[in-house]
């Protein structure tokens, strides 16, 4: 019996825990504790100075997986630094006298079945790969309803009538989610809670704020590292639109590269790594479908990000909307953040008064 | 018995206090050192307020903003808290509505807020760290042996300012010493301080922002007669300092203040009632929350830090 852990963010840990669950019945599954700041403090502390942010936070959550006996960590590679991520913290792990291996499922940016199914077989050589593939097709659909029904908690959190209402409802459905037998009874889950979703009492006025947020990655989707700015965001009665998710990492982000590319044609020419190109096209398109504002937020020393950035304001400024950005380190001051959100608050309702 | 509203900015350095009539007329005015302590320094600055203000007047509104907004608009009931971003905006409409841009720098902040047809259109903050501020500048001027008030009338002094690199407080310091321990007269250490301030304000807030006239420069730093002429040269162009310029927070929230009328009259005494907090480390999960409670007179009025939101 193997223990098997991996990093968290957001509520991603529910299908990937569902997953890994089902095609290593025999093994443990350890799923991520929740990122407190004991995380961030023992991830800065053994990490590089200047690495993203979201390396901290995942090196903080393996070492934190490990005390408790994790000993094999699953880590993921994309088109920057991240691609990087699972060969340093090995050494790291390493160094520190930990016994462990991580698997990384991506690397360049690129995986196929074979490579998984090889790194699977090393997980546990006796894994069923039919099951492992029903599975993982019901782990993906998780994925892609989580996503659909947080598009619309988006939308719609900021003008509930009772307060909760929204986050109560989520917290059940994951639960129920998690608990999932097969395919059917995951659908049938999701449609019972999309209705219930729809059935919230909202009251969302004609005139209200509507913000897009855009940057990098882990930091859009894990809320600690972005010191629950959505919900910040959502006190303020604000409607939230965001193109990052899961799915879209997986399914649509390929697809989407040289559509963006050509909507964004005046802005850019070559693909600058991560989601930089991305978020240039979707910072169009926000001023463009008349949003009251846009936040981009990304880790500290996000180099794609960091490139994208001029293009942004570029954009913004062309189009007059006003753009605020954000860098989150471990070292962020909360007070710093709820001044800038407060005055960017303030500045779009004035403009909307206007 | 005429109307007037109080606006209290209480910043890092300086506490600030004014109180306006109906017509945003100026009645009294108050300016003194936070010194760490804005509960004391609110206190004192009430006590120098009562004493000014004319008897026929009752206060019908507060409004507090800066760095410690929150705590004193507990403190004194206040009915407006806002960021200082809008509050100083608000106050330099209010007198000037045909700006465009404001430079603002504080004791430990500097902003821009770029403007265009009364409305903000766009603002930044410095992010990186506090070089170029006003806390920065009196420490500096500590280690020269030089008042902070003279500050300006020395650099305008000099004719060869030296160049000081001032992309992070530490750098510039170092630096700084090393320009006085070679043998640089003060008055060019003190001009290229000004003018490594307004450079690097440039560079960090300023950094992408279409600087347009009227320009109005605010903030303590704005008193300083040095920095004024470099943001003046290196702009080219003419640069506002208004004689209230340091005020313009506390003019701002007592404006929204009086936007905001509650009907209520406030007292500015503060004799009895007692102010405390109490701060604590909660050990229920390893966030390890440092938790602030606020007690006004013995009665918990609000506590602060907590991510779970149990307090």
């Amino acid at each position: 019996m193997t223990k098997i852990a991996f990093p968290k963010m957001g509520d991603y840990h529910i299908p990937a825990a569902y997953l890994l669950s089902h095609i290593f019945p025999n093994d443990e599954i350890i799923s991520p504790p929740n990122i407190t700041a004991k995380t961030i403090e023992i991830g800065t502390k053994y990490s590089p100075e200047f690495v993203c942010t979201p390396f901290k936070y995942t090196l903080g959550t393996m070492i934190e997986s490990l005390n408790k006996g994790a000993e094999i960590l699953i880590q993921m590679g994309g088109g920057c630094r991240y691609g990087y991520y699972a060969e340093l913290q090995e050494k790291i792990l390493e160094d520190l006298g930990y016994k462990c291996k991580i698997i990384n499922l991506v690397t360049k940016g690129e995986t196929n079945i074979k490579r998984i199914n090889k790194l699977l077989k090393q997980i546990n050589p006796k894994f069923s790969k039919l099951k492992a593939i029903y599975y993982s097709f019901i782990a993906l659909k998780m994925v892609k309803y989580m996503d659909i029904v947080d598009d619309y908690i988006r939308e719609n959190i900021g003008f509930e009538q009772i307060e909760g209402s929204f986050e109560n409802l989520k917290e059940e459905m994951l639960v129920e989610f998690s608990q999932t037998k097969n395919y059917y009874s995951l659908y049938k889950t999701y449609k019972k809670y999309l209705k219930k979703f729809h059935k919230l009492k909202v009251r969302k006025p004609d005139n209200r704020l509507k913000i897009g947020i855009i940057g990098e990655l882990y930091t859009i989707m894990e809320p600690f590292s972005n010191y629950y700015l959505e919900k910040s965001l959502a006190k303020h009665h604000i409607e939230i639109k965001r193109f990052t998710n899961v799915h879209y990492l997986l399914f649509e982000k390929a697809k989407k590269a040289k559509k963006y590319q050509k909507y964004a044609q005046k802005h850019f020419t070559y693909n600058m790594g991560a989601d930089a190109s991305d978020n240039i096209a979707r910072c169009k398109y926000l001023c463009e479908k008349n949003y009251d504002g846009i936040i981009h937020i990304k880790s500290s020393f996000c180099t794609p990000e960091i490139g994208a950035m001029p293009i942004i304001n570029k954009i913004a400024s062309i189009y007059q909307k006003p753009v605020l950005f954000f860098s989150f380190d471990s070292a962020t001051s909360q007070t710093g953040i709820e001044t800038r959100l407060e005055a960017f608050y303030d500045m779009l309702e004035m403009r909307k008064e206007k | 018995m005429k109307d007037c509203y109080l606006g209290v900015d209480i910043g890092s350095i300086s506490t600030k206090g004014v109180i306006i009539d109906e017509n945003n007329n100026i009645i009294t005015k108050a300016y003194i050192w936070t010194e760490g302590n804005p509960t004391n320094a609110v206190r004192k600055l009430l006590d120098i307020l009562k004493q000014k203000l004319p008897k026929d007047f009752q206060i019908k509104g507060i409004g507090t903003t800066g760095s410690a907004r929150k705590l004193i608009g507990l403190m004194l009931k206040a009915s407006v808290v806002k960021n200082e971003i809008t509050a100083h905006a608000i106050g330099t409409l209010t007198f000037y509505p045909n700006v465009r841009t404001i430079l603002e720098i504080g004791g430990q902040d500097s902003k821009i807020i770029l403007i265009k047809n009364g409305i903000i259109t766009n603002y930044a903050m410095n992010t990186l760290c506090a070089a170029g501020t006003g806390s920065f500048l009196s420490s500096q001027a500590k280690r020269l042996g030089i008042d902070v008030e003279k500050f300006g009338d020395y650099a305008l002094k000099s004719k060869n300012p030296v160049k000081i690199a001032a992309r992070c407080t530490v750098f510039a310091e170092s630096d700084l010493v090393h320009k006085a321990q070679v043998g640089y007269p003060k008055e060019d250490i003190i001009a290229g301080l000004c003018k490594s301030v307004v450079l690097n304000y440039l560079n960090n807030v300023g950094k992408g922002k279409k600087i347009v006239g009227p320009i109005i420069f605010q903030g303590g730093v704005s008193k300083n007669k040095g920095v004024v002429k470099y943001f003046k040269e290196i702009l080219n162009e003419d640069i506002i300092v208004d004689e209230n310029s340091h005020l313009m927070g506390a003019i701002g929230i007592a404006v929204l203040a009086k936007k905001n009328k509650t009907g209520h009259t406030y007292s500015l005494e503060m004799k009895n009632i007692k102010f405390q907090t109490k701060a604590f480390e909660c050990h229920r999960c390893p966030n390890s929350c440092e938790l602030l409670k606020i007690y006004r007179n013995n009665e918990l009025v609000d506590s602060w830090g907590s991510k779970c939101g149990k307090y």
